[in-house]
């Protein structure tokens, strides 16, 4: 199957974060046959879930994309038009002066499509983050003409780029994010490596994101790290720096995939046998706040794309507050599992 | 009880056979664990040696596993291919080697 339109141009059912919400809390998880993530963190002593000092800023400029990637839990496309404001931009960046966090991640979407992602970047530039991370898919480096220059632009700014590859196979790659984006890819991690980036010696930081192109998890990281970094270099002379692999959470186009290939019940079960209460203590929302294109905050960008804003009395990035927001509860689903299936997954990979 | 012999949805119940002997259970898991860890082989070789013996004992249960299995270790459809030829050309060799029998008994009847 290969997707050329979001959930939300096609109308789909699950477009309407309610009926996932209610999808993930229903079933198998009302029968009785498996526990709910909040069961779970009771057996542990670790309910409810609480943030703890913010260390990461992850801010989406918009949902608009280059790519339709089947698995894409944001629901990215060319046709979503969600994108963040210049206004809403500035707002960030009074919180990025005031907040201790040392880490601003920009993602998507694609973010380089924002028209004002590079008067970002280099405001945020400028302010000094250690680390200013943007999560770019490759492709759109050779999208069009006016993005040619990116490897450059990220160079200029030592940004840490981190990518997508699901796999070093054409097949497996095209099959979870489109046609053709292989060998792009591959393209885009040239130009990449030509500016320097995987270069240890250069200290611009490429990292490739591995997430499964299918209803299975993730194995062992360093394992992957090991086999990417041979066959890229062996068969395409690429070079990039850390692995990291991400478990699928089981929400927008994922969970539609998931339904309609009859293998829903099975990756859940899959994800509540995993469950590692190690990683319950490091999940992304515990140390990271996720921002929305309007400015709204999340416990995560999965929770953003359920809709679920922060149980605070704040819940813009307008009224930042770090005290009140440290003290709210998480907001929790059965998506969760995601997070804490094996070694754990975050945007930074596995966790334990 | 289902109208199958082969029900998908047995295989995550596989560890419940604990429950009608837990020591022998428990010693099976436990062995079946050290068996699949990195060792002299990598945990990648073994998993494409069950694949190969899933199919030479045509268990459905233990293909749908080290299929997936192999998935999860980034083993291509290429390699799970071969491995499963290795599987099979050892099964229809030990049904030929047998022809050489055919033959000796064949030869020792004939005048
Ligand atoms: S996964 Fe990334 S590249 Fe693919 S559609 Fe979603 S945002 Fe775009
Ligand atoms: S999905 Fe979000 S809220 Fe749930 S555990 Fe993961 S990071 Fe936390």
């Amino acid at each position: 199957m290969s997707v050329t339109q979001s959930l939300k141009k096609r109308n789909n059912k699950l477009s309407e974060t309610a009926n996932q919400l209610e999808l993930l809390s229903g079933g198998i998880f009302t029968n009785g046959e498996l526990p709910t993530f909040r069961k779970k963190l009771e057996s542990h002593g670790s309910f409810p879930l609480k943030p703890k000092q913010l260390e990461i800023l992850q801010i989406n400029v918009g949902y608009m994309c280059n790519q339709v990637c089947e698995h894409c839990h944001v629901d990215a496309g060319p046709d979503r038009k969600e994108i963040m404001t210049r206004e809403t931009m500035e707002m960030c960046l009074e919180v990025i002066k005031s907040t201790g966090a040392h880490t601003l991640d920009l993602t998507g979407g694609a973010p380089e499509m924002n028209p004002d992602f590079r008067w970002f970047v280099e405001q945020a530039s400028a302010i000094g983050v250690k680390d200013l991370i943007v999560r770019s898919n490759l492709t759109i480096i050779l999208a069009n003409k006016k993005y040619h220059d990116l490897p450059d632009f990220f160079k200029e700014h030592n940004i840490h780029v981190v990518s997508s590859l699901p796999h070093w196979t054409k097949d497996r790659t095209d099959k979870q994010r489109g046609e053709g984006v292989f060998d792009k890819s591959i393209e885009a991690l040239k130009l990449l490596n030509h500016v320097g980036y995987g270069d240890p010696e250069s200290g611009l930081i490429l990292d490739l994101v591995y997430n499964p192109s299918g209803a299975f998890l993730p194995s062992d990281q360093k394992a992957m790290e090991q086999d990417f970094k041979k066959i890229l270099a062996e068969k395409f002379g690429v070079h990039f720096n850390n692995l990291f692999a991400l478990t699928n959470l089981p929400i927008s186009r994922f969970l539609d995939f998931l339904i309609a290939s009859e293998n829903y019940e099975d990756y859940m079960y899959a994800l509540v046998d995993a469950y590692n209460p190690a990683a319950t203590e490091h999940v992304m929302c515990t140390n990271t706040l996720s921002v929305g294109w309007d400015g709204s905050l999340y416990d995560c960008d999965f929770n953003q794309m359920l809709d679920l804003k922060v149980k605070a009395p704040i819940t813009h990035i307008r009224d930042y507050n770090e005290a009140i927001l440290q003290n709210r509860e998480i907001i929790i689903s059965q998506h969760c599992f995601g997070c804490t299936a094996g070694a754990g997954s975050s945007c930074q990979g596995s966790v334990t | 009880m289902s109208n199958n012999y082969y029900d998908p949805s047995d295989l995550r119940k596989f560890s419940s056979i604990t429950e009608w002997s837990e020591e022998l259970g428990n010693k099976f898991f436990e062995y079946y664990g050290k068996v699949f860890e990195e060792g002299a082989l990598t945990a990648r070789e073994k998993s494409l040696i069950a694949l190969a013996v899933a199919h030479v004992v045509k268990c459905p249960y233990c293909i749908d596993a080290y299929t997936k299995d192999g998935m999860q270790r980034g083993i291509t459809k290429e390699e799970m291919m071969e491995a499963v030829h290795a599987g099979a050309a050892i099964e229809s060799g030990a049904t030929l080697v047998h022809g050489v029998q055919m033959m000796n008994k064949y030869n020792k009847l004939s005048m």
